[in-house]
């Protein structure tokens, strides 16, 4: 970001060597595993002259490659990317149609893994997908754009969750699919099985130290090798570009495009913690209490990882990692270019109506009126806007009630049922925005800027 | 004759704090977790499925380590840092440069991030094994208020550096309650709040102004997130977390299958 820096390679070079030495490590870790527990006749991949070659050559011979691998960078030569691919992610993701690239491409990422989740649970493409992505970045983390943000100290954090999450619903998964590829057969979850009373000394105040050892002894690394950052001291005049929030709320930053400050910035985010709170109160379904499963119960499975994965931290990652000064959208291989000008035509559904539909122009509000009258004049000028809002609150719950909804409305009630569906539709209203911008880059529904009232 | 062990074990003084004999057989691992007092937070005993890292992935017991160590990182750093205009920055800048413990900083930087990344994890892991259902509704309640509460925190120690980065982030953040609706200056419903012609909500008694103790992010802002996140957020956690803990065990200890 601040010009051309002489060091980066030797910082790029030397951080790729001890990257790739854990994942020759972590390799050989896996295939001696493998091999131990007696695992690795499992499958014979190929024969050659007589040597089976089996998963654990396989995975020793990636642990060979990634030593070959930390060598080359150690000597200051890591792989980089190629040229062309570079090019095609940054032309995909760049400016305003990168964020619907960005989009479509977790979303359909998403409903791939849940759909054909039985086939990625397999520990054999989980592994090689972890690998996958872990070599894909060390050959990004030789580009210095790419570099400059995922390895800013305070960003650093992300790029861990994203590895945990990964992790975590792996894990999940493969326990729910255990469970309910048992429930199938009539067994109870795996986690029946282990019901048996243990004393809390040792088993678990032992586990609960070993915990706290590795826990310090992980902040203590992350210590010494990354300085807290410290920027100039504060200035209330020099605004910095862009300026951002903290990363957990980068969300509510994101949303700040599509929404007005009232809706991103104050009532979706209480929504979003009266909607966690309410869950338990909605989640009629007495199965999957205490273990892991999926299909026992889908819907609110469903429901959760959409706003947790692909509302709360898709849009995370987004609004660090791509988005740039004056929150233009930037490919992950592109320089952050401040003078980059990104035209926005952007109108309210009020002009579409008056000014396109009826062909005139949109009333407006002059300094000489009254309250009342102004109000009759943004009555008039707004009214399909505020129609369809109505609508969408107001018309759809029944609408649903006696159709897709029918067994909710009828096992909840009509007050735990208007509850959950007015949540799921404020939920479903940051997509719904997202895709009319994109579409036909409508602002507001409702654009009454007199009240501070847009939606 | 005594080992040094039985010694020190024997002896009036190691009698006098810990209540019970070393827990080497059955019988006194019991009686340990029943008479001390770190312990008794916990049963006696517990379903071996509850405790099964592949279950809980531990994240609840790590996030409340993680609180634990930035309580006492964050009063060590307390020594060193004077939350005013004069003074803020360069306890930092010295906390780099000067102080032997700098590296304290770190560790609580880090650790606040990772407390956030693991409070999430904890959330996750309760709503995929279903936890949240009867007899835990509440328990999840109480843990969804310790997650705000984990990012105000968070959110509230961005600011004490005052560096560019912190107040930029403080601004950007604190910006929207300018927004809110009735309470806020520019909030949808200002208006409704007025007396005659005369305005109640204005950017000197608005929401944000309550929240920053001015009208930008100043002094008065920086004694206030300071008292919020040395203080005020942090008794409360401990407050909730008590409650936490307390009811875990009152619902019936680690969820399980039925
Ligand atoms: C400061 C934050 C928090 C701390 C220190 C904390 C700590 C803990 C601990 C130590 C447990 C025991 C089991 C385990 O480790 O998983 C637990 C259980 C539980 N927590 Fe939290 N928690 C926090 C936040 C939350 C949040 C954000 C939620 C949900 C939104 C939550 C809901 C629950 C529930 C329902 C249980 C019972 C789970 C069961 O029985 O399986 N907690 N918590």
């Amino acid at each position: 970001m601040h010009g051309f820096d002489p060091s980066f390679e030797a910082r790029s070079a030397e951080f790729l060597g001890f990257f790739y030495l854990a994942l020759a490590l972590m390799n050989a870790t896996a295939s001696l595993y493998l091999w131990q527990a007696g695992k690795d006749k499992i499958k014979v991949w190929f024969n050659l002259g007589g040597v089976a070659f089996t998963n654990v050559l396989g995975w020793l011979s990636l642990s060979m490659l990634c030593v070959i691998l930390a060598a080359a960078a150690m000597g200051g030569i890591p792989p980089k990317l190629p040229g062309w691919f570079i090019r095609n992610a940054n032309a995909a993701l760049t400016g305003n149609p990168g964020a619907i690239v960005y989009t479509l491409a977790t979303t359909a990422l998403l409903i791939i893994a849940y759909y054909w989740r039985r086939f990625f649970v397999k520990p054999v493409v989980a592994w090689t997908l972890f690998n996958a992505s872990l070599l894909l970045m060390g050959l990004a983390m030789t580009n210095r754009p790419f570099w400059e943000i995922v390895a800013k100290p305070d960003n650093v954090p992300i790029v861990a969750l994203v590895f945990l999450l990964g992790f975590f619903t792996w894990l999940a998964t493969y326990k729910s699919v255990t469970n309910d590829d048992r429930a199938v057969e009539g067994l109870p979850p795996l986690e029946k099985d282990d019901d048996e009373k243990v004393l809390v000394w040792p088993d678990l105040v032992y586990t609960e130290l070993i915990c706290m050892i590795a826990i310090t002894a992980l902040l203590l690394i992350w210590a010494i090798l990354l300085k807290a950052p410290l920027e100039e001291p504060a200035s209330a005049v020099k605004t910095p570009n862009p300026s951002k929030a903290p990363w957990y709320f980068l969300g509510l930053q994101e949303m700040l495009v599509y929404y007005d400050p009232w809706m991103a910035g104050v009532v979706l985010p209480s929504l979003v913690i009266v909607g966690l709170m309410a869950i338990p109160y909605l989640d009629f379904n007495k199965k999957g209490n205490g273990y892991y499963t999926i299909s026992q119960r889908r819907f609110a499975y469903i429901i959760f990882q959409v706003g947790f994965l692909e509302l709360w931290v898709t849009l995370i990652v987004l609004g660090t990692f791509l988005r740039g000064p004056n929150w233009n959208f930037f490919g992950p291989f592109e320089e952050w270019d401040a003078h980059k000008v990104l035209v926005l035509n952007n109108i309210d559904l009020s002009q579409i109506l008056w000014n396109d539909i009826f062909g005139t122009s949109v009333p407006t509000v002059t300094s000489d009126m009254g309250t009342f009258d102004s109000l009759l004049v943004v009555l008039k000028r707004e009214w399909l806007g505020l129609l369809s809002v109505a609508l969408y609150f107001i018309v759809l719950p029944p609408l649903l009630a006696t159709t897709v909804f029918r067994k909710f409305f009828i096992k909840m009630g009509f007050v735990r049922y208007m509850t959950m569906v007015t949540l799921l539709l404020f939920m479903a209203s940051l997509p719904i925005k997202m895709a009319l911008r994109w579409a036909f880059n409508l602002k507001y529904i409702v654009a009454i800027p007199e009240f501070f009232f847009n939606i | 004759m005594a080992s040094l062990g039985e010694i020190i074990r024997n002896s009036q003084i190691w009698k006098s704090v810990f209540r019970h004999p070393a827990p080497l057989d059955r019988r006194n691992r019991v009686v340990v977790m029943l008479t001390n007092f770190f312990l008794h937070l916990h049963p006696v005993s517990v379903k071996k499925q509850g405790i099964a890292l592949s279950y809980t992935w531990c994240m609840g017991g790590v996030t409340f380590f993680l609180f634990l160590v930035e309580t006492i990182t964050g009063v060590l750093l307390m020594f060193y840092y004077r939350p005013t205009l004069e003074w803020a920055y360069h306890d930092i800048l010295d906390l780099r440069d000067v102080t032997s413990l700098g590296i304290l900083r770190e560790i609580h930087r880090w650790g606040a991030h990772a407390m956030v990344i693991t409070v999430w994890l904890h959330m996750y892991r309760v709503f995929l094994t279903g936890s949240y259902k009867p007899p835990r509704e509440f328990n999840w309640v109480v843990g969804v208020i310790l997650l705000l509460l984990t990012l105000l925190l968070s959110f509230t120690g961005y600011l004490l550096p005052w560096d560019q980065l912190a107040i930029w982030a403080i601004t950007v953040g604190s910006n929207m309650a300018r927004a809110t609706p009735i309470l806020g200056n520019e909030g949808p419903g200002q208006q409704l709040l007025s007396i005659g012609s005369i305005d109640m909500i204005t950017n000197a008694s608005d929401a944000r102004f309550a929240l920053l103790g001015a009208r930008f992010v100043g002094e008065e802002t920086l004694n206030r997130f300071y008292i919020l996140h040395c203080i005020a957020i942090p008794l409360v956690v401990a407050f909730l977390l008590a409650i936490h803990f307390w009811r875990v065990r009152k619902d019936g200890g680690i969820s399980g299958p039925l």
